[in-house]
């Protein structure tokens, strides 16, 4: 009894204290809820190449954006010959386990069309942020938006231009190559000497050929200059009357011969090398020119790993004093007709291979993953972050945006001279800012066109397996087929939409 | 018995009969399911343009295109091979050839034994094995260069026939009454506990002439410098070194358990004979370990058609496409969402490994056992 007499007033007694108890944990938890973070729980998947590139700063961006937002960033990564494939595959699918990706800004016209990218014009032009206008205007545009709408975030600005060693060339008394023929008498003169002190002898060139990898773009930087000479809208893969490939001419000819010309003063493997390797070497100082993508420069002033710093030049693409004359299919002198972009009677095409590797999210993803991946991408390619991105070689980041080739602080900070930071900016504005600029394909399934037809010719034709005949046979009979299976009039019109016709 | 009594014992002794055939019912169903169905669809599929549109895809028929396309069309020189000229002896090498396989026809339609899926079986392996030899002249005389068809068979035939000598030899050895034997056997069976992409990456490294572990031997005889990777056949041949370190193992444990299992007093009454190594293996080892030796090559047969990891690693099917197998061929196309191509190399590769795989079988596997036994 008494227990039962006094077991309700202790038993009040605890409530109260419980219902106290209660209410100070939900209080605080309504703090911390006041204080979680926006996307506390929220997993985004975000597929890229294997890199190391491109995935390193990827990965090195997404503990601090938990850290400021909560998402959890989860980078996966394949051989970039695999990527495309894996995307589409993806989401075509349904699977979509893929929630946004890092790729080819090419690509986006065969995920755009079937609705699997996320439209994030509204997003872009809320962001504040971002600073979309400090964003190179070529890049804003082109390897960003599709059919007027905007797919991508660009985090990486590519174009291709030859670097070359300094204190080489001066030794030898040579000046940089203006023309590809000049290329090769350099490579020639050069190849053999001992260019790092080591005692063995180096190579005068090394270009990345290797099958399957990202080697396919260097042959159209050697064609641009020979097969687009009436600025960025005529083209140089086909000609915009009929969707005749441009790969069976004398123009495309000169650039085979020069393309295989180089390997004579290469390493022996240079058909096993991929950018990777080809980099390694001209950074080790084994190379006296190269072709390339931004991250040479960048890599070069590596003091963990270059031999070269402050020896590295970079220039816009060679170019050629005869080009295409395209009803006749041969290599004409340049006029002021024929070259109006000429300068010194050389034609020039700065190729933007590729375009720089851009962001796009997965439309089916859920609202908040959605939300999460943009602003990880606008995160990372945000001034703050990606103007010094882009100055370390291994993030495969190369500028994009005006304030990265205004501001010189950043690239001097990272190590670079001042007359190499100027120079090495210098060949991207010049190429960046060029009316014959040479935009890189991107109509539908232009993988195949590249990344398999093109590619695979390239490869037998450096195997010694066809000759250039042959080779541009077999191009011309692939790019055909495809024009034919996936309709040339509708390829035609998408084609001519890019050049902007 | 009433008309009632007499169809119930009816029905019953119907479902007597049926049992057997209920009963494996499931496991036919699981067959079909696992096997038959995804062989038929493959097969729409190597007669379909496949395309991905929003939501999913779509496949169009395009009947024989894809067949056409790697016979006759755009990727002939991807699958047959690019053709050279045939000099006049090697068109009477082809031509003996062909007038041997029609021979062998002859003399089985001759036999008075001959069957009808006997002839038919032998017409299809006479038919192959001619349009073969007719391949083999075409693209492998210098002026042609194989195909992955062509770079397939040199895979299996080359590759099985190295594997299985080697391991003949091994296997002869670890079975004498020599020190360490035991070892011997388990260093040997290692290679086939590597995963294939682990092996084609020490393969790699290995024949790296200028950083490898062996860079400073290949610099001592000036080949410092010079690729492997460059050259077709060296490629071939490395891909195929690489295949056969893998292999040796599985034919050398198969082959060493026959060895041991051969009649020992047969054995030790021929050496008491006087019989030599040579005859004792001749007459007594071989015989006597050929059935299982037939199987063993049999399955390794099968196996090396399939051959993709280590080009795909080492030479990424390069230089050119000199090293890419049919499996690798067909894994590229449909890499590349060309799934009807993938199919359609997929099929041909099933046709001509079931016709050279069953052939086997039935003309030297089946006659090697009848011996054996």
């Amino acid at each position: 009894m008494r227990l039962l007499k006094k077991s309700p007033t202790f038993n009040l007694g605890k409530l109260a204290a419980g219902v106290t108890a209660a209410s100070a944990m939900v209080l605080a938890l309504g703090a911390n809820t006041v204080q979680a973070k926006k996307f506390d729980g929220v997993t985004v998947n975000v597929m890229t190449f294997t890199g190391p590139q491109i995935a390193e700063p990827l990965q090195r961006h997404a503990p601090e954006f938990k850290a400021l937002t909560g998402a959890t960033i989860n980078i996966i990564t394949v051989p970039f010959s695999d990527l495309y494939t894996k995307l589409l595959t993806d989401f075509a699918t349904g699977t979509n386990s893929v929630d946004a990706a890092v790729f080819a800004p090419q690509w986006v016209v065969d995920y755009a069309d079937p609705g699997y990218l996320q439209d994030i014009s509204a997003n872009v032009a809320k962001d504040k942020a971002l600073e979309e206008s400090d964003i190179s205007p070529f890049f804003r545009s082109f390897s960003t938006q599709y059919k007027g709408k905007t797919y991508l975030l660009t985090l990486d600005g590519d174009f291709h231009m030859i670097y070359y060693r300094t204190d080489v060339l001066k030794e030898a008394g040579l000046a940089p190559p203006n023309t590809w023929d000049e290329y090769l008498a350099i490579a020639k003169a050069v190849n053999g000497q001992d260019m790092n002190g080591d005692g063995k002898p180096d190579y005068g060139s090394c270009i990345s050929k290797k099958r399957n990898a990202q080697a396919y773009w260097a042959v159209m930087s050697i064609a641009g200059g020979y097969l687009q000479s009436q600025g960025t809208s005529q083209g140089a893969f086909f000609d915009t009357k009929d969707m005749k490939p441009l790969v069976n001419n004398d123009a495309f000819a000169a650039a085979l011969h020069i393309y295989k010309e180089t390997s004579k003063y290469a390493p022996a493997d240079e058909i096993n090398l991929d950018v990777g390797d080809t980099r390694g070497l001209f950074t080790a100082g084994r190379c006296a020119l190269t072709i390339d993508w931004g991250d040479v420069g960048t890599l070069a002033i590596d003091p963990n790993s270059s031999k070269v710093i402050d020896k590295v030049g970079a220039a816009m693409l060679p170019g050629s004093t005869k080009v295409l004359n395209r009803d006749t299919g041969k290599l004409e002198t340049c006029t002021a007709t024929s070259c109006p972009h000429a300068v010194d009677g050389i034609n020039r095409a700065p190729y933007a291979a590729f375009g720089g590797w851009s962001g796009g999210i997965n439309a089916a993803a859920d609202d908040k993953v959605k939300q999460a991946a943009y602003e990880y991408f606008s995160y990372v390619s945000q001034p703050a972050q990606s103007n010094k991105d882009v100055t370390i070689g291994a993030t495969g980041f190369n500028p994009y945006r005006l304030s990265q080739f205004n501001n010189m602080q950043g690239w001097l900070d990272a190590g670079m001279s001042k007359e190499a930071a100027e120079n090495y900016l210098g060949a991207i504005k010049d190429s960046l800012n060029s009316p014959n600029m040479l935009l890189d394909l991107r109509i539908p399934k232009n993988q195949n066109y590249q990344q398999v037809v093109l590619d695979t010719a390239l490869a037998r034709y450096l195997a010694g397996e066809i000759d250039v005949n042959q080779t541009m046979e077999t191009i011309e009979e692939g790019w055909d087929e495809l024009n034919e299976e996936l309709g040339k009039a509708e390829q035609l019109e998408l084609y001519k939409a890019t050049l902007g016709l | 018995m009433s008309e009632v009594n007499q169809a119930k014992v009816g029905f019953a002794q119907r479902i007597d009969k049926l049992t057997p055939q209920l009963l494996i019912f499931p496991t036919v169903l699981i067959i079909l399911f696992l096997a038959i169905y995804p062989l038929l669809l493959s097969a729409y599929l190597s007669m379909s343009r496949f395309k991905l549109v929003s939501g999913g895809f779509e496949l169009k028929f395009v009947g024989i295109y894809n067949f056409k396309k790697l016979f006759s069309g755009s990727q002939q020189y991807h699958f047959l091979g690019t053709f050279g000229e045939l000099l006049l002896w090697e068109w009477l090498i082809i031509a003996l050839f062909i007038g041997s396989f029609c021979y062998w026809l002859v003399r089985y339609f001759a036999s008075g034994k001959a069957s009808v899926i006997g002839g038919i079986g032998r017409l299809i392996t006479a038919l192959v094995l001619s349009a073969l030899t007719l391949l083999a002249f075409s693209v492998l005389n210098g002026t042609g260069h194989p195909g992955s068809l062509m770079v397939t068979l040199f895979y299996v035939f080359v590759g099985v026939a190295i594997q299985f000598f080697v391991a003949l030899g091994l296997a002869l050895l670890c079975a004498q009454k020599i020190r360490g034997k035991h070892f011997f056997r388990m260093a040997f069976f290692i290679p086939i506990m590597v995963t294939p992409v682990g092996i084609a990456y020490a393969f790699r490294m290995l024949m790296d002439m200028s950083q490898g572990p062996f860079a400073p031997i290949w610099s001592m005889f000036g080949l410092a410098e010079f690729s492997w990777a460059a050259d077709a056949w060296m490629a071939r041949w490395v891909v195929l070194i690489g295949d056969s370190w893998q292999w040796i193992p599985f034919l050398f444990m198969v082959l060493l358990a026959a060895i041991e299992n051969q009649p020992k007093e047969q054995v030790e009454a021929a050496q008491l004979d006087g019989a030599g190594s040579w005859r004792v293996f001749k007459d007594i080892t071989f015989p006597s370990i050929a059935a299982v030796a037939a199987t063993a090559v049999l399955i390794r047969l099968i196996e090396a058609f399939k051959i993709i990891d280590l080009p795909n690693i080492l030479t990424n099917g390069g230089p050119g496409i000199a090293t890419e197998s049919m499996t690798l061929h067909s894994f590229i196309a449909w890499r590349t969402q060309d799934l009807g191509g993938s199919a359609a190399v997929g099929y041909s590769l099933l046709f001509v490994a079931v016709v050279i795989c069953v052939s086997f079988f039935n003309f030297v596997g089946q006659r090697t056992v009848a011996k054996g036994a």
